[in-house]
């Protein structure tokens, strides 16, 4: 009689694999609240910026002083008026009543008409307006100081033609992929990324360590089930949530925000679905060494949520960062998704214009996925 | 002694005791406010631009040279046919492509006028926008300069003062600029021909006359550090009493809703208070950030702002019995002010129906109050109006927790 | 004697769930009055119910005179209450548990002092009072919760499940500072599903299904069901129970 050989257990099938999996899914599903932010998340994220997010510059609320009040000013503050680029907001009188308004934060840019202002340029051909901005935000300023500028120039050109200028250059200037400069195309691929990762990441940790902190993992590991079977069922539930957040944002995109997948849906959830399992294995890796709930939540959000902010580059453009950060960029995942969806979604792009992405992507994959296996196991053993 | 204080003493106690969450919620902010105004660079600098020279001219020579000299541009590419250029753009290789076609320089002396053909990518709105313009920017001044030798005219100072008009620094104003709130550079953009009169526009900027984006971002950068912290913790604490079962014991007691309540809210407003200061220092240190205006204005500013955020951190806590709740409810809430509250995109960009929604976001206003104060150096008087909404919202946040809270269920 | 805790159909429907159905009951002052059931039976509701933590649905409920539904917090300062839990902050030492504790009961501070003394020897923990909770072994655990119970003197003190997990010499150990209480005067009402203590009862009711199925003293009981111990009169009185364990 040999022992324990003739002990009698009979390997894991697939059906108790999914009864394990079925009983993940039902914890998940009964948390309403958690389920409210799995799902309404994203949904809020992607109708909330995608709509409202915006990098176009315009409606800037402005003050005029006129000190001059001839023909040419007039000309000239109407112009202003009518453009949709500023929002005329009054007349100033003073100077303090101009640094009290920008204080109070009420306008972003004064113009001021000194005193005989058309005599001057009828007399001596010259005349100078000046223009102050609030710098408090560089890119604002200097954007609408362009656009007051070129206001001018086109009313100079005016003046110009009366006489004839000659050699005149016209940059004749097209948008290309979202010519009404929408703030969701840049937007809604990076919010893509950044709610994937942290969703999966945060609820995959937590929802191991909530087991550990009950003490249930211990059952589970004295059963017969295999490791990566435990693991298996645990990730389950949210990847397949993922993968439905997905789809739905893909819809409302389309939908709602006029942002159809160009390229091929099924390269793009291919991908997705790399980018997913590679999120989730970070959430198992952050499992391993937290202790408490709160720890892994966290962990998860200071750890994850700011490189992936920062160094995706949806936020901040890579370049422009220090060059120790830009190479540090390339070991976050996020980065490379966020690529790919602009390719294939926004451009239309195929998977000749991304396999070395993919393949960067995959091989995240594996590695993370190797990684937390082997650490997982050798933690509870 | 109260029973505040005993509560009071408790969770002091409790929370200087927590040495791992201690230095997570000290530490971690420190080290974001050092990395991410490194990284949160708005100005755009280094678009590539992918160039197709069909005229081979001098002018077009010229052109290129000075789009290249101007500092703001990157040739990434010289092909021959615009399409070759546009697929550079494709490949995210080069976000504009500039053509100039054939007989630019013969056709632009013999019809008056000649077209320049430009293509940019317009997925990311900020750099298309600035870098339309510094290209429009380089343009006119090539177009004035062309102009001015053409006519041989006497020479005049030169409109060359190009692109680098938008940013440039002045020769005069130094550190005393930024203590008196304003810095001011002058630059005149255009010099006028002999035959036509020409209006020439001066501009200066105030409160940040070197353009640098540290000054804006660091202020905002900080408020969310403090935000994270006041909405999660808070919302944390109380549910952690809740699952450990002494919120039960405290229930029974004869501690008042209202007592239990501030008692909980103080240590999280110290902690806040703590927190901000350290960032308020180490942006000083690390980035030069320091307030033009009073810090008696920012301070009473970060406190009613706490007292609004913990009050939503509290609310959530009343509708969370698990700590996983508590998570998913102020994550929710976290992500979403952190996009829409203006530290990364402008308010005033969007529309109205979401403007509308973000003037109920304390951090907004709070972001907006930093910014003022921090660079401007606006008082009490000029920042009124958010002070007030943020009073507003936290006392109707604060009062429905407390209306929620229930110590008999 | 003039009853401390008096109920007449007290009542607690959670939906169309009854978990407490129309109960009454009297206890008396310095009684050890026990309540039994098992898991599910509605012991738990009920007393939450006595304690101002959970509003009847129907019925009356006097707790040291006060009305239990508009005098909640007039009850509470009469009362002191031990969960299941032991509600200790785990964080804290002995001391400052006691000292946190007695202070918002409105305790002056030289009396919590005092206390903290007469308690801690009382308990034997005199070396523990700077151990942090956390450290403690279960029995001392709960010992300490008790007392810090009963620090503010209270008329009535709740005990819910008070000795689970811990072995027969320290559950006996513990019942002597009942007796202890008891004898001071403080009554005492104490849930329980071991039936062994309900012989350490002056009183003792048997919940079944929501309802009290018996009330008598433990001798009483034995005699009237004809049994030897509590044990067999619990399982007379609950084998035809409908509702199981949760």
């Amino acid at each position: 009689m040999s022992w324990p050989g003739t002990l009698n257990v009979k390997p894991i099938n697939m059906k108790q694999l999914l009864i394990f999996i079925r009983k993940e899914f039902l914890h998940v599903f009964r948390d309403r609240k958690t389920l409210l932010m799995l799902f309404g998340l994203p949904i809020a994220q992607i109708v909330l910026f995608g709509f409202a997010l915006s990098n176009e510059i315009k409606d800037s609320k402005i003050v005029v002083a006129d000190y001059s009040k001839d023909a040419v000013t007039r000309q000239i503050i109407n112009k202003i008026a009518s453009s949709k680029y500023f929002d005329l907001e009054q007349s100033l009188q003073s100077a303090t009543q101009l640094e009290t308004a920008f204080k109070k934060g009420t306008i972003k840019m004064a113009v001021i008409f000194p005193e005989n202002f058309g005599n001057d340029l009828i007399h001596t051909g010259k005349a100078t307006i000046q223009v102050i901005a609030d710098a408090s935000d560089p890119n604002l300023a200097t954007t609408i100081t362009n656009y007051i500028t070129q206001i001018i120039t086109d009313y100079n050109a005016q003046l110009g033609n009366n006489s004839g200028q000659p050699l005149q250059i016209v940059p004749e200037v097209q948008m290309l992929y979202n010519p009404e400069l929408r703030g969701a195309p840049n937007f809604v691929p990076g919010v893509m990324a950044l709610v994937l990762m942290l969703v999966c990441t945060m609820m995959t940790s937590v929802a191991i360590v909530k087991e550990k902190e009950l003490g249930t993992m211990e059952i589970l590991l004295v059963s017969p089930f295999k490791t990566i079977y435990i693991i298996i069922a645990k990730l389950a539930p949210n990847l397949i949530i993922s993968v439905i957040n997905l789809f739905i944002i893909l819809i409302l995109s389309s939908v709602f925000l006029d942002l159809p997948v160009k390229g091929s849906v099924l390269l793009l959830v291919f991908d997705s679905i790399l980018f997913i399992l590679t999120s989730l294995s970070i959430g198992l890796l952050l499992s391993i060494s937290a202790k408490t709930q709160q720890a892994a939540m966290m962990g998860s959000l200071m750890g994850m949520m700011l490189p992936t902010m920062l160094l995706t580059g949806f936020l901040f453009p890579i370049e422009n960062m220090p060059l120790a950060m830009q190479w540090l960029s390339n070991i976050v995942p996020s980065r490379w998704y966020f690529i790919i969806i602009k390719k294939v979604m926004l451009k239309g792009l195929g998977f000749s214009s991304v396999w070395k992405e993919t393949l960067i992507l995959s091989g995240m994959c594996l590695l993370l996925f190797a990684i937390s296996l082997r650490r997982f196991k050798i933690r509870l053993q | 002694m109260s029973t505040l204080s005993f509560l009071l003493e408790k969770e002091f106690r409790q929370l200087l005791r927590n040495k791992q969450l201690l230095r997570t919620l000290l530490i971690a902010p420190v080290i974001q406010l050092i990395l991410l105004p490194l990284a949160a660079d708005y100005s755009v600098k280094n678009i590539s631009i992918a160039v197709v020279d069909n005229d081979h001219s001098t002018f077009s020579r010229k052109l290129i040279a000075k789009i290249t000299a101007s500092g703001h541009f990157k040739l990434t590419g010289y092909t021959a046919s615009y399409n070759e250029a546009l697929s550079l753009v494709e490949q995210d290789k080069a976000d504009l492509a500039l053509q100039i076609p054939v007989d630019f320089e013969k056709g632009l002396v013999r019809e008056n006028s000649q077209k320049l053909y430009v293509a940019i990518d317009a997925i990311e709105g900020t750099k298309a926008n600035l870098g339309g313009a510094y290209l429009s920017s380089i343009v006119k001044d090539f177009n004035e300069d062309i102009r001015v030798n053409w006519q041989s005219a006497p020479a005049m100072a030169g409109g060359a003062t190009g692109p680098q008009n938008l940013n440039e620094r002045s020769s005069n104003e130094g550190p005393s600029s930024m203590v008196s709130g304003k810095g001011a550079t002058f630059q005149t953009s255009t010099v006028s021909g002999d035959d036509a009169p020409q209006i020439s526009v001066a501009s200066s900027n105030w409160y940040n006359p070197f353009m640098n984006f540290k000054l804006y971002m660091v202020p905002a950068i900080l408020v969310t550090l403090v935000t994270a912290m006041a909405a999660m913790q808070s919302a944390f604490n109380i549910v952690q009493e809740k699952e450990s079962g002494t919120i039960e014991q405290i229930n029974v007691t004869p501690i008042k809703k209202h007592i239990f309540i501030i008692g909980k809210l103080i240590p999280f407003l110290v902690l806040g208070i703590v927190i901000f200061t350290i960032g308020l220092g180490v942006g000083k240190l690390f980035y030069g950030v320091t307030p033009v205006g009073n810090l008696a204005v920012l301070y009473a500013s970060l406190i009613v702002y706490l007292f609004a955020m913990l009050g939503l951190g509290l609310l959530i806590s009343t509708y969370s019995g698990t700590q996983q709740q508590a998570m998913s409810l102020s994550f929710f809430f976290i992500n979403i002010f952190n996009m829409m509250s203006g530290v990364f995109s402008s308010v005033d960009s969007m529309p109205g129906w979401a403007q509308a929604i973000v003037e109920t976001f304390p951090p907004s206003h709070f972001i907006k109050i930093m910014r003022m104060v921090v660079l401007k150096g606006s008082g009490f008087g000029d920042i009124g109006y958010h002070l007030a909404a943020m009073a507003l919202i936290g006392l109707f946040l604060n009062t429905w927790a407390v209306l929620n809270y229930r110590k008999t269920s | 004697m003039q009853p401390v805790i008096t109920t007449e159909k007290l009542t607690k429907r959670f939906g169309h769930f009854i978990a407490a159905n129309e109960l009454t009951f009297e206890v008396g002052k310095g009684e050890i009055f026990g309540f039994l059931g098992a898991n599910g039976a509605g012991k738990t509701t009920a007393m939450r119910m006595l304690c101002g933590l959970l509003t009847p649905t129907s019925g009356k409920a006097s707790i040291a005179g006060f009305d239990v539904y508009t005098q909640t917090e007039k009850i509470k300062r009469r009362i002191g209450y031990m969960s299941q839990k032991f509600s200790l902050y785990d964080d804290l030492t002995v001391a400052e548990n006691i000292r946190f504790y007695g202070g918002i009961y409105g305790m002056a501070t030289r009396q919590i002092k005092d206390k903290t003394t007469e308690l801690l020897q009382e308990l034997q923990l005199q070396n523990e009072a700077k151990t942090l909770v956390r450290e403690l072994p279960l029995g001392w655990k709960q010992k300490l919760s008790f007392s810090v119970s009963i620090v503010h003197g209270p008329d009535i003190v709740f005990l819910d499940e008070p000795t689970g997990g811990v072995d027969p010499v320290t559950r006996r150990q513990f019942w002597d500072l009942i007796y202890h209480a008891a004898d001071k005067g403080v009554t005492v009402f104490v849930t329980t599903h071991y039936m062994d203590e309900a012989e350490y009862c002056n009183r003792v009711s048997i919940m079944v299904d929501g309802v009290i199925a018996a009330l008598d003293s433990p001798a009483n009981l034995k005699q009237q069901f004809g049994s030897d111990s509590m044990e067999d009169v619990f399982y007379e009185l609950a084998r035809n129970a409908k509702r199981k364990a949760d």
